[in-house]
């Protein structure tokens, strides 16, 4: 493969006293899907979110597109025009209609006259199959359609990268397969992702490699089938045999 | 069918509707349910009938039926005369209704008092019903125009340039006070121990004094050569016009884009001159009529009003600077909002009417009454910060993580979505603030300000209309006016709010 899309290099970070990320380095094709997995406060969460500089961190280097974000947080916005984000929590604006929300964006940060932005963001709310609850409020829906437009409104950004936190962990059961489910179609249209869950399905069946994080360090990296078949690191062992029972 | 035993059941008929035994509904069915269905509420209920009985039938009494509706002066409100025990006196509000109004506004003059009231109606109208378009316009029209258009017509006077000697006046000021300063240290420096020091960052100071005012000669020099011209007004007017256009019209992007800025700019410049032509502003405008004779509901209405739409501003801008991670910023909010927060009204009156002129230098007044605004407008406005950081505060984090996921600005995250939502969160506090502010405004009286309140205890004096019911026919009426203003108000906001909250309806 040709230049990495998001390289991380050497990448520490800590709370005050705590060291959260240790020495990470991961680089991204262009295309890939990587998982990240690993117990709670292991920092996951944190490391995804250094990537579009919602965090700093103090040192190391990370690159997107050829973009550089250094530990003083250079060219910020340029770096958050290629990478959307989908979070656990959906954080959808309330205030806003399922169709402001996806037009907010291009139209105050690109520019894009209004009636297009409405059009593209019909395309992405098609594409995520709720293009019937356009002027709905997020309020009047159900966790999963949420969870799905905020898919929608990151799209409508057109991103290189998309960084998903635990998307489906703030859902009940039988809404986690419907925004599974357009997950699995964004990754078979070729958008490279990197997804936080604990979703091992999803893990096996999408990602080209899964990573495993434990106490702010990459513990291991693999493709799905050598990871859940043969862990080779004793804490990856442990952390596999809780989570499938 | 009745059979214990067997589990199954299939109805045969089915049972018509009947009404419930015991009513539920209608009047009768309230006075059964809620006002007599426990020992409690019985007692309550008779208590709340008895407090009716002892306030409502005085106030009818008081206000209607033992009220005098007709006479030319005091005697027509004294009960020898009347035949009973009188109650209002309302010939006496009838009488002293312009003086109420417009306290000693030149009568010939008033029409201009009833002009502005007009037009805030007229503009403030359409403002408030969410149905009517084109609000962006409206707005600007109310906040931005109206308040000069205002000025013009209840102060009078008119201008001797625009834009152009503007600017440069004040840059000239600006670059006067830079070289005030340096001469200053200049002059210190003779006597110093660090002289030295002084003196090279005094001619430092005085150099770029001189630096601005070469820099700033252009414009000074095309001030002097418009001010000697036949039409001053009229060429400062044209000048400022053309270079406004020409900036909007390449900052909106040139020829490719611009084409809408520069008509919009036209088409505001057209307006500002219809405005300036039609008040005579470059003709010395009206009569000026001085704000020490302003007084009555105009001076209710003008600090109310200016309070209330100043106030949120400075409200929003200290909660934001307040939650800033700036420290300057941040000290500087929070000392402010504490200082005003801690310091009574009345107080903060009586040093912007009595002692802030001891502190200004010698030949620079401010108006009284704009004293008090200002005053108001810092007090208020700190109230509202707190107001408005409690909406802050209720926010999640995820909303501004996932609009600076989007790229969104601080700025714009702010204003379009925190600040929208924070909002709202707090309508009832903010309203409550403005209410309490309307019937602040009564303060001003004690700083010789003659609003409703000051105009009507000024009329008690009059021995024309002395009787023993003036005064309180006098303070019933301003009741009922106050009354009207914040209850309305009240009534507005709850729309608001039920409106602007629809989508947390799910
Ligand atoms: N703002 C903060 N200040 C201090 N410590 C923090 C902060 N945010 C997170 N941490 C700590 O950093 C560690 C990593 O947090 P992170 O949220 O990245 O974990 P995670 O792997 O995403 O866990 P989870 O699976 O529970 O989401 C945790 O121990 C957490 O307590
Ligand atoms: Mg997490």
């Amino acid at each position: 493969m040709s230049e990495p899309i998001v390289k991380i290099s050497g990448l520490n970070k800590w709370y005050g006293e705590f060291h959260v990320l240790r020495d990470i380095d991961l680089a991204v094709a262009k295309g890939e899907r990587i998982v990240i997995c690993g117990p709670s406060g292991s920092g996951k969460s944190t490391l995804i979110r250094c990537i579009n500089a919602l965090e700093e961190f103090q040192e190391g280097e990370i690159v997107v597109d050829g973009i550089e974000l250094g530990p003083n947080l250079k060219h910020v916005d340029a770096v958050r025009r290629e990478v959307g984000m989908v979070f656990q929590s959906f954080n959808l604006f309330p205030h806003l209609t399922v169709l402001d929300n996806c037009t907010l964006a291009p139209i105050w940060v690109r520019n894009i006259p209004k009636k297009d932005a409405e059009a593209t963001a019909m395309k992405f709310l098609e594409r995520v199959k709720i293009p019937h609850q356009a002027n709905k409020f997020p309020g009047q829906m159900s966790g999963g359609q949420q969870q799905r437009v905020a898919i929608a409104r990151a799209l409508t950004m057109n991103p290189k990268v998309m960084l998903f936190d635990e998307p489906t962990s703030a859902l009940d059961p039988e809404m986690v397969k419907e925004v599974l489910d357009t997950m699995v179609d964004l990754a078979e249209e070729g958008m490279t992702m990197l997804v936080v869950t604990h979703e091992m399905g999803f893990a096996r069946e999408v990602a080209n490699r899964v990573v495993f994080m434990d106490a702010g360090q990459i513990i291991e990296a693999n493709t799905p089938r050598e990871f859940f078949a043969a862990p080779r690191h004793a804490r990856t062992k442990l952390f596999l045999s809780q989570i499938l029972r | 069918m009745t059979d214990i035993s067997s589990s199954s059941f299939v109805r045969q008929d089915l049972l018509a509707e009947r009404p419930a035994p015991i009513k539920t509904t209608g009047f009768i069915g309230l006075v059964r349910t809620r006002l007599f269905n426990s020992p409690t509420n019985i007692l309550l209920t008779i208590v709340g009938a008895l407090l009716l009985w002892f306030t409502v039938i005085p106030s009818v009494r008081f206000l209607i039926v033992d009220a005098v509706w007709s006479g030319q002066d005091r005697t027509a409100c004294l009960a020898e005369n009347a035949g009973f025990a009188v109650g209002a006196c309302w010939p006496y509000i009838q009488a002293k209704l312009p003086q109420l109004i417009y306290g000693f506004y030149p009568e010939a003059e008033r029409w201009r008092v009833d002009l502005t009231m007009l037009l805030a109606v007229v503009l403030l109208l359409p403002l408030l019903v969410p149905r009517l378009p084109a609000k962006g316009l409206n707005a600007g029209l109310f906040f931005v125009a109206f308040p000069v258009v205002a000025f013009f017509l209840l102060h009078g006077g008119g201008i001797k340039g625009f834009g152009l000697s503007w600017t440069a006046g004040l840059l000239q000021l600006f670059d006067e006070s830079i070289i005030g300063a340096g001469q200053a240290l200049l002059s210190l420096s003779k006597t110093s121990a660090i002289a030295p020091l002084l003196w090279v960052v005094g001619s430092l100071i005085v150099l770029v004094g001189t630096a601005i005012s070469w820099l700033i000669f252009p414009l000074t020099w095309l001030r002097d050569y418009v001010q000697v011209m036949g039409q001053p007004v009229w060429a400062d007017f044209g000048i400022t016009a053309a270079i406004v256009s020409l900036i909007a019209f390449f900052l909106a992007g040139g020829i490719r884009t611009g084409g809408r800025a520069l008509a919009s700019s036209i088409a505001i410049f057209i307006a500002i001159a219809i405005v300036i032509k039609l008040m005579g502003l470059d003709r010395g405008g009206l009569p000026i009529v001085t704000t020490n004779l302003w007084g009555g509901l105009l001076v209710t209405l003008v600090v109310s009003v200016t309070g209330i739409v100043t106030s949120l501003p400075i409200g929003i801008a200290l909660a934001l600077g307040r939650r800033s991670t700036i420290p300057l910023i941040r000290i500087f909010s929070i000392a402010f909002i504490e200082f005003w927060r801690g310091v009574p009204l009345i107080t903060v009156l009586f040093f912007a009417t009595y002692m802030l002129p001891l502190f200004l230098p010698g030949n620079f007044t401010v108006d009284g009454l704009v004293r008090a605004l200002i005053g108001i407008a810092l007090f208020t406005g700190a109230y509202q910060a707190e107001n408005v950081r409690g909406g802050l505060a209720a926010i999640p984090r995820g909303q501004g993580e996932a609009a600076a996921a989007l790229g969104l600005s601080w700025w714009k995250t702010t204003s379009l979505i925190v600040l929208p939502q924070a909002l709202r969160h707090v309508i009832p506090n903010l309203v409550n603030s403005f209410i309490s502010l309307f019937k602040d405004t009564s303060l001003v009286s004690i700083v010789a300000l003659f609003d409703l309140l000051g105009s009507l205890r000024a009329s008690f004096s009059d021995p024309k209309w002395s009787t023993p019911s003036t005064a309180f026919t006098g303070f019933a009426f301003a009741g009922i006016i106050y009354f009207i203003f914040c209850f309305g108000m009240s009534r507005y906001s709850l729309f608001v709010e039920r409106r602007l909250n629809a989508h947390r309806r799910s």
